[in-house]
């Protein structure tokens, strides 16, 4: 049995606007285990990045229980517990790629060397070796998400939260960032919780499928992958794969994503 | 067809265009203007002006109502250069030696107003009580006519005993804050909802989040505001000469001009301070290339 690094149970959040309160997530029960590739897929407004963000101890829940490594988010959270990869890459145009990945570094007090090292050994990861000192607007659209997932990794958090990290880039560069992420993940053996709004995406990654439905924002259907953990991006064209994209169309539906 | 004006030569071309309308709408307007005290003179004299030397007499009048351009350049060198190869260059008639006056105030009037300014945005930023309380009086501040308010300044700190340069400059600073504070409130608040959610995410404390996402998210909005700032401390500066009677500085030059309608006097001052406006502001600029460069920006 693997160790379990996120447990939701009962989780509520409504956020209060003028219009009436909001019930972003709503009686939201979840377990994610070590090592596992989890996907929350929905449309707009159904809570996924809401999730997400509680995972961060971003935003607060207002029922429920949550713990992240068996702690509360915001202990989780000063114990460097996770990185996080948000929709646009959010480099800081003023420092180099090398410069950007020393942020989080240079916040959490390590030294010279060892961010040096560190940024050293995330670039290789990202497949990013030699753009050290080159900054953000000389890279493209997909390099410079890779560099702020390096970004994400170079604390070395078992924990990776991305937030539809993919979603503004086109579809050849999304394939090929798909299939470096599952290589990257293989490697590196993280627990990794992905939001996105496209099925041949969440399917093609994940280990499990979140499919959640908004008003109220909650989960309608968990699905555990059957798919093996080596995948060619061809995997897409076998019946097995289309299977699960099925299922999480058909999740989709029951909780009226469509209407 | 090929191309037979270099780019620089294009570029400038457009610019020397404008420059010669102006001089030549200057040098007709002189006529216009300068032309009935030259009749009047030669209507007591007896005489009738030829067209010819009614133009020369106007553009060469010792107090013209107009000053022609060659008049306030010759003006310009006699208290510049020529003060400069006599040695005198710091003498009293010296437009140099007024000049600096003015500058010193500027410059130290700069100083203060966007020390102060830096310091009220960053109360703003992260003050809510500052944020509700000090912009409002910094913009009521900027609706009292700097003319009324200046010479208060100037007696009151004469009362407790402060003189000479720091008047001036507390003058030219209250003028050269209000551009900064705007600059940087606006700077400082420029990170969006992501960037700041990033540095939480670090558990970054707040001063991290500033000096590392809010400082340099506002060089751009800064540089702006400063070169705003800096034109506006001239003026501070200059205003602060006239209402206290100097006999120093660029504003004293355009007053004792006024007193005796040394109008070529007058303009020389004028252009003197233009020329400084637009050489400060000329060096912020640098200091912005330079910088920015430095901070990556596409060049």
């Amino acid at each position: 049995m693997s160790e379990t690094v996120i447990e939701a149970k009962n989780l509520d959040l409504t956020f209060q606007t003028n219009d009436g309160p909001i019930h972003a997530l709503k009686g939201v029960d979840l377990n994610i285990n070590k090592g596992d590739f989890v996907s929350f897929i929905g449309p707009s407004g159904c809570g996924k990045t809401t999730f997400l963000r509680v995972i961060a101890a971003l935003e607060h829940p207002t029922g429920g229980e949550i713990t992240v490594n068996g702690m509360s988010p915001d202990e989780a959270r000063r114990n460097r517990a996770y990185g996080y990869v948000f929709q646009a890459a959010g480099l800081y145009p003023w420092r180099t790629i090398g410069g950007n990945i020393k942020l989080p570094l240079e916040i959490m007090g390590y030294s010279k060397a060892d961010q040096a090292a560190k940024v050293e050994k995330v670039l290789e990861l990202v497949d990013l070796a030699g753009f050290e000192k080159k900054f953000p607007w000389q890279l493209s659209g997909g390099m410079q998400q890779r560099a702020s997932i390096a970004r994400a990794l170079a604390f070395d958090a078992d924990l990776l939260l991305m937030d539809e990290p993919f979603g503004a880039l086109d579809e050849i560069v999304r394939d090929h960032l798909n299939e470096q992420l599952l290589k990257l993940w293989a490697r590196t053996e993280k627990t990794i919780g992905f939001v996105t709004h496209s099925i041949p995406e969440a399917v093609y990654l994940s280990t499990k499928i979140v499919v959640m439905s908004p008003r109220p924002g909650r989960i309608t259907d968990v699905i555990e992958s059957t798919l093996p953990k080596e995948r060619p991006l061809d995997i897409r064209d076998t019946p097995e794969f289309l299977d699960i994209a099925h299922r999480v169309r058909e999740g989709l539906r029951a909780g009226h994503a469509y209407d | 067809m090929p191309m037979t004006s270099s780019g620089r030569f294009a570029s400038v071309l457009p610019i020397l265009t404008v420059v010669a309308a102006i001089v030549a709408i200057w040098y007709s307007a002189a006529i216009g203007m300068n032309g009935k005290w030259a009749r009047d003179q030669a209507a007591r004299a007896e005489i009738t002006l030829s067209t010819s030397e009614l133009i020369a007499d106007t553009w060469s009048q010792e107090r013209p109502v107009l000053p022609v351009p060659h008049q306030v350049l010759g003006e310009l060198w006699k208290t510049t250069g020529e003060m400069v190869l006599k040695g005198r260059a710091f003498s009293k008639r010296s437009l140099i030696f007024h000049g600096w006056i003015t500058l010193s105030a500027t410059l130290l009037g700069f100083v203060f107003g966007t020390g102060a300014g830096i310091l009220l945005a960053v109360g703003i930023v992260h003050n809510k009580a500052m944020d509700m309380s000090v912009m409002p009086w910094a913009i009521a501040s900027q609706t009292i006519p700097i003319l009324a308010i200046a010479p208060m300044i100037i007696v009151v700190l004469n009362s407790i005993g402060i003189q000479g340069l720091v008047p001036k400059a507390i003058i030219s600073a209250y003028l050269s804050f209000f551009p900064v504070v705007v600059g940087m409130v606006k700077g400082l608040r420029s990170p969006d909802a992501m960037q700041l959610d990033l540095l939480k995410t670090y558990s970054a404390s707040g001063s991290e989040t500033f000096w590392k996402l809010r400082l340099p998210s506002s060089m751009p909005y800064l540089f702006t505001a400063l070169k705003i700032g800096m034109a506006a401390s001239l003026v501070g500066a200059i205003v602060g000469e006239l209402p206290t009677g100097a006999i120093r500085g660029l504003g004293a030059r355009m007053l004792t001009g006024s007193y005796y309608g040394q109008t070529i006097q007058i303009w020389s001052a004028l252009l003197a301070a233009a020329i400084l406006a637009a050489s400060l502001v000329g060096i912020i600029s640098m200091i912005e290339r330079r910088m920015l460069k430095r901070m990556g920006a596409k060049t």
